[in-house]
């Protein structure tokens, strides 16, 4: 049962292909936890929640000052860079107005107070996220208490997530961010180019006992909270008033909620 | 049998080197991209995907479309493609090769790509995409190949290599179904939001692939002994093909049209206003579009009537339907889907210069390739016919 150097090549070549076939399915469908594996010892005074989710009062956001100061502080936190041309920009919280934040309710009709109203927009960090789904590399996960966070080490780039996102809360390193940071803050790490990046609820913060700084620095404008304990300040909010969302219809399910009723009851 | 690519005519090397200078500046210019990050692109936050993703979309269906003689010849004992289907196996090989490095240069951390093995994501149709990219490739390596070879020793092909060509018939149809997956399931972008997008994809692949390959036979038939349609109609048949399937397109087109416009929902007409009329005063892909569509439709016109049979209106012919399927599907689809952006704002998209020439240097790349297995085909049968 001798066999030639042909017919040896030919299995040898085959029992190869077969262990590398095999291989690939076992590691490619074993389950990887990979929101798990993101998580860290959690600290006594570290902030838990079934769902974090935020409330943005309409009647707290008067001036450019109330505005400016929330992003000024989400920014500087997160050393998100200032690039001067807008094709390479990047931001984690940001404000528009009532018809492109709620864009396709186009009503001539409404008086010029909610019109020009500054509405904050961020990342929703939706409960059914379709950027998560997209990812094909699980560099963007959902953690258990419902926040959409970013791995930026595993991040390839694709900006398929930007695709997915229907809200346009995420931004691309087009450039090295590194020389357009004003200050660098030793609070939270920089990025490299090429990977995508968004709010994340200052995940760090909350670890570490503390409210996001959006939130610290809005004077009540920005309520933020677990919308699973009925007894938070943001689920009141949620159930008793009339609050909208952000394309609601798409399903996403978004955590961010507006407060349009001045605070009054609608 | 590669040896056959290391002899040739002097037209040839000056050919071969000609394709190496233009991949040597592509090769350069995405030096410049790799060390200065996707800025260098006229990609931005508000339009994220551009040239490069277009050409992918693009060459899936170049590659797909080599089912179109695989399927009649195989499937239906379609002799007059018996010369014709090595060369639309060994169009395919280079046009994924190109889709996959249209990928890579479109990454931002292109290091890091074996993430997507080590990391995989079943819940990302990005994945699939992979798998039946590399498997496409794979099995034209080997159909291809194996044919070309026993045709090369004047044996049939080995029995085993038969399963492998029926499975590459819904496999082909796989890659451009998933390829059109990637944007049909998307949330608010609503020009990709179509049930209809993987069915257009397949009709635009089918149009243009075969158009490309007919133009190829004409150029092999010009400059070898080789004639991959002595006198058997080959090429009219496919020309019937490309005809039915650049008809198809359009109507699935206008499909699209009606339901946006009949509607009148403005999320849905949005991006195909910007596109056809241009939206809020902004224009740049109006004219590219209106040419687009009136090559389509004569294309189409030259192909139906008896132009058809006269080489230079049948060349002009393909050369719009070519055309019109790469500026809707290589262009304005993908930069145009995100056009207004989730704010209803438009922000418009233009190439740059880098960009372009390093989507040339990966289109030389292709080129090389098609020269090189082409190449090695023609040798084959001109030793044969000799």
């Amino acid at each position: 049962m001798s066999i030639n150097r042909r017919q040896f090549l030919r299995r040898a070549g085959m029992i190869t292909a077969l262990g590398l076939g095999s291989s690939f399915v076992i590691s490619g469908f074993r389950k990887k936890e990979v929101a798990v594996a993101a998580e860290f010892a959690t600290t006594p005074k570290g902030l838990q929640a079934k769902r974090w989710a935020m409330v943005v009062d309409m009647s707290k956001f008067k001036t450019e000052a109330d505005i400016n100061g929330v992003i000024e502080a989400c920014h500087k936190l997160h050393n998100v860079p200032k690039f001067p041309n807008t094709k390479d920009e990047i931001k984690w919280i940001w404000e528009d107005d009532y018809h492109h934040t709620f864009a396709g309710g186009h009503n001539e009709y409404l008086d010029d107070h909610v019109l020009h109203s500054p509405f904050m927009v961020l990342c929703n960090h939706c409960e059914n996220p379709p950027c998560v789904k997209a990812c094909p590399t699980q560099a963007t996960f959902q953690r258990p208490d419902g926040i959409v966070s970013m791995d930026y080490h595993r991040c390839i780039g694709c900006r398929f997530c930007m695709g997915a996102c229907p809200f346009g809360a995420r931004s691309f390193n087009f450039r090295d961010p590194r020389p357009f940071i004003e200050e660098v803050s030793a609070e939270y790490p920089t990025r490299t180019p090429g990977v995508v990046e968004k709010c994340n609820f200052c995940y760090e913060r909350l670890a570490d006992g503390l409210m996001p700084a959006c939130v610290e620095k809005s004077n009540g404008g920005l309520i933020f909270g677990d919308l699973d304990d009925p007894d938070s300040e943001v689920r009141k909010i949620v159930s008793t008033k009339f609050t909208i969302r952000r394309k609601p219809e798409l399903g996403t399910q978004p955590s961010v909620y507006y407060l349009v009723g001045g605070g009054e009851d609608a | 049998m590669l040896e056959k690519a290391l002899s040739g005519s002097k037209r040839y090397w000056i050919w071969v080197t000609l394709l190496l200078a233009v991949i040597a500046v592509g090769l350069f210019a995405y030096m410049n991209q790799f060390n200065n990050g996707l800025g260098v692109t006229g990609m931005s936050r508000d339009v994220s995907w551009g040239l490069y993703i277009a050409q992918f979309t693009f060459l899936v269906g170049v590659a797909a479309s080599a089912v179109m003689l695989v399927l009649p010849y195989y499937l239906h004992d379609f002799k007059k493609f018996g010369k014709m289907v090595i060369l639309g196996e060994f169009l395919a090989i280079p046009a994924v090769i190109m889709c996959i490095l249209f990928i890579f240069v479109d990454l931002g951390q292109p290091m890091r790509i074996m993430n997507v093995i080590l990391h995989p994501s079943p819940r990302s149709v990005m994945f699939y995409d992979m798998i039946v990219l590399c498997g496409y490739l794979l099995i034209n390596l080997v159909v291809g190949w194996t044919t070309l070879g026993a045709e090369r020793k004047g044996t049939p092909s080995p029995k085993w290599v038969k399963p492998i060509i029926y499975l590459s018939i819904p496999w082909a149809v796989s890659i451009h179904t998933v390829t059109a997956f990637l944007y049909a399931g998307l949330p608010g972008r609503h020009l990709w939001l179509s049930a209809i997008m993987a069915a257009r994809f397949l009709a635009s692949a089918f149009a243009a692939g075969p158009a490309i390959l007919i133009l190829l036979c004409f150029i092999v038939k010009r400059v070898s002994k080789f004639d991959p349609d002595p006198g058997v109609g080959a090429i009219q048949s496919l020309v019937k093909i490309v005809r039915y399937a650049m008809i198809a397109n359009v109507f699935f087109y206008i499909l699209e049209l009606f339901t946006a416009f009949y509607s009148n929902i403005p999320e849905y007409s949005a991006p195909l206003r910007y596109i056809f009329f241009g939206l809020d005063g902004h224009t740049s892909l109006v004219p590219i579009m209106w040419t687009a569509t009136a090559l389509a439709f004569l294309g189409i016109a030259l192909l139906v009537f008896p132009t058809r049979k006269n080489g230079a209106a049948l060349t002009i012919g393909l050369l719009s339907i070519i055309t019109a399927n790469w500026i809707d599907k290589g262009m304005i689809l993908i930069v145009a889907g995100f056009v207004p952006n989730s704010f209803e704002r438009v922000i418009e998209y233009a190439p740059t210069l880098n960009e372009i020439l390093v989507t040339l240097g990966v289109y030389a790349i292709g080129a090389l390739l098609i020269t090189i297995l082409y190449k090695v085909a023609i040798s084959v049968r001109e030793e044969k016919a000799s």
